[in-house]
């Protein structure tokens, strides 16, 4: 089941939440919206499940081509996964995943037996079978979360929304739980939304980023396309740490602290000022000067991890991050203080100055 | 001399405030209860029971239970009412009115009774009118049940407010998603989160509806056998020197009293501890 979502706005009061978002959801891929809070995410997901109404002279909401905006959340079959889980505290496990079919009307409701079948299935299907007459406060977050989705899932929903699916887990327990959503959709294949403010989180179990900041839609694309291609300064920003270095542009090059690279953007562009962005992969050390590299100073060393995490100042005033494999880090036998050559491997030019603080 | 926790008394202090305690509640609590029941069987147990012998008596009795069966079914619907549009919507006034809902506790009794006679009296605003449709409020049974509704009105409502704020509304768009109507999931999903503070609420709006006395006695009139309560009626026999009559009907109120306390300390229990109910529901195979 596709999703499209055309021109929906939303304040309350005076804050705008949403402001004019269009959005292709695609059949059958998991979708993440990610972004800070207060960016919408919540709110466009709450529009999509019937919970939130848009403003008025908002576009329609289309669930594959069914208009759906006029509908209430209960004909809208979408499952809603909460991100504090909602269990009904005073119900089972089992009465907690039976209750989308007990609450239908009576020619439509499911013999027991049926209900019995389906909601041991579904505590199978999410490895909490044997949990049946257990109550929510006998079980792990994990547990409950998984108890959530079994009960969201019970009633055949057309889309599967989850609202920071991840949020009130320890560390450990999400990262198993990741993973577990991934291998579950690709076993299920609904068509499934979560929001989510953690960027590792999103590239890695998505699909399909949709990255949202101040009630619009920054980019939307695949992990992989945000990650590297990003369109905005802020995708830059958002997606992992990032150094930024104020520069122009002039006669097709980009100029910033001390070097000079040419770059396609510079070509395309008229001279100006303009924003430099390295991720600390993309740059490289070197012990001989290149016309492309910039010398700089270490002046910390973070070593604990996959990789090694160097601080570095450029000319005094330009302080930014490069990260270095181990074997490298040791061949070069680097130290605090001592001299390199940086070379950026790769980088993106924004023109323009640095940004307001708020956009309008 | 040996250390001590920083916080930790001395002995003499600790034995002195738990002294002040109990001597406290000794005199104030324990020995007017157990005056009551002493002073109601002075004359035996069959002087005792033919105190409820009186049809006053029996009456004021009728009238008491009458009055609570209308002012606690009242108090349950505004105070879900009111608890419900606090915690769920956003409206303006919202702090005006649980402020509201704090007044007729914040206000004395006697002066609520006044209000209800000013308003509905002969010669109140309303007297005229009600005189003309041959409707009588004050000093008649009506009035009882206003007065009453009115000074147990925060009962319920003050007990779910908090309750009902700190939930949210999660659990009932969760049912909604879940396909569950309005109805559906105010029975099956709200009214089970609120029950214990719902039925606290009820328990503690009971005993003040049967105990209610200052604005009773105002709007009442105190006429023998029709609009006397049963707090009003033991005043009515104490004046008139029955005492073994007025400490028996009184020990019903002590009673109540009691049983209400064994409930409230009950309802606590089960508030406080785990929400998952030890009586796990059959599996519907």
């Amino acid at each position: 089941m596709s999703i499209t979502v055309e021109n929906i706005s939303k304040s309350y009061g005076a804050f705008q939440a949403l402001r004019g978002v269009s959005l292709d959801i695609p059949d059958s891929q998991i979708t993440a919206l990610l972004g800070p809070s207060g960016s919408g995410k919540t709110t466009l997901l709450r529009i999509i499940a019937g919970l939130e109404k848009p403003d008025e002279g908002s576009g329609p909401i289309r669930f594959h081509h069914e208009d759906v905006a006029g509908r209430r959340v209960q004909e809208r079959r979408v499952g809603f996964v909460f991100q504090h889980y909602a269990l009904f505290k005073h119900m089972s496990v089992f009465e907690n995943v039976a209750f989308g079919l007990r609450v239908r009307p009576k020619h439509e409701r499911p013999a027991n037996e049926v209900i019995d079948r389906k909601v041991h299935d579904l505590l199978k299907l999410v490895q909490l079978d044997g949990m049946a007459h257990r109550f929510p406060s006998q079980l792990s977050g994990g547990q409950r979360q998984r108890v959530a989705l079994a009960r969201a899932l019970a009633v055949e929903p057309r889309v599967l929304l989850l609202d920071e699916p991840f949020g009130a887990l320890d560390a450990r327990v999400r990262k198993q739980l990741r993973a577990w959503i991934r291998r579950l959709h690709d076993e299920i294949a609904i068509t499934t939304i979560f929001v989510t403010h953690d960027q590792d989180e999103a590239l890695e179990v998505a699909d399909r980023v949709v990255v949202m900041n101040e009630g619009r839609v920054e980019q939307a694309g695949a992990p992989e396309e945000v990650f590297h291609d990003p369109a905005t300064e802020f995708v830059m920003n958002f997606l992992g740490h990032v150094n930024v270095f104020d520069g122009r542009i002039e006669d097709g090059k980009v100029t910033f602290a001390s070097v000079q690279i040419e770059h396609p953007a510079a070509l395309e562009t008229a001279a100006g000022p303009a924003r430099v962005f390295i991720r600390p992969h993309e740059l490289s050390l070197h012990l001989l000067p290149r016309s492309d590299s910039l010398p700089a100073t270490v002046t910390g060393i973070h070593a604990a991890g996959p990789a090694v995490r160097l601080t570095l100042a450029a000319d005094g005033e330009h302080t930014f991050s490069a990260d270095i494999s181990q074997d490298v880090y040791r061949a070069l036998k680097v130290s605090v203080g001592a001299k390199f050559w940086v070379l950026p491997k790769d980088l993106r030019v924004f023109p323009g100055s640095a940004p307001d603080a708020g956009r309008l | 001399m040996s250390l001590r926790p920083a916080t930790a008394e001395p002995r003499w202090v600790r034995t002195l405030l738990l002294a002040i305690t109990m001597l406290f509640l000794a005199a104030f609590l324990v020995t007017p209860l157990v005056a009551v029941f002493t002073e109601a069987l002075r004359k035996g147990v069959g002087a005792y029971f033919a105190g409820f012998n009186d049809p006053a008596v029996r009456s004021a009795i009728k009238l008491t239970l009458l009055t609570a069966g209308i002012a606690v079914p009242v108090n349950v619907v505004f105070g879900l009412a009111a608890a419900w549009s606090v915690a769920k919507f956003e409206f303006p006034g919202k702090s005006l009115l649980t402020t509201l809902i704090d007044l007729p506790l914040a206000v004395s009794p006697v002066v609520s009774g006044l209000i209800y006679v000013l308003v509905f009296g002969l010669n109140g605003w309303l007297g005229p009118w009600l005189k003309a449709h041959h409707l009588q409020v004050i000093f008649a049974v009506p009035g009882i049940v206003l007065a009453t509704v009115f000074v147990t009105l925060p009962f319920v409502a003050r007990e779910l407010i908090p309750l009902m704020q700190e939930q949210g509304t999660e659990d009932e768009e969760s049912a909604l998603t879940l396909g569950a109507s309005g109805w559906q999931t105010f029975w099956r999903v709200t009214l089970p989160n609120i029950r214990w503070a719902l039925l606290y609420g009820v328990i503690l709006c009971n005993a003040r509806a049967m105990g209610e006395f200052g604005a009773v006695s105002v709007v009442s009139g105190h006429i023998r056998g029709k609009t006397n309560t049963v707090p009003l009626q033991v005043e009515i026999l104490y004046n008139e020197y029955n005492f073994v009559a007025a400490f028996a009907v009184a020990s019903l109120l002590a009673m109540l009293a009691l049983v209400t306390l064994a409930a409230k300390s009950f309802i606590e229990w089960r508030m406080t501890s785990a929400p998952a109910s030890p009586a796990v529901p059959g599996d519907p195979t």
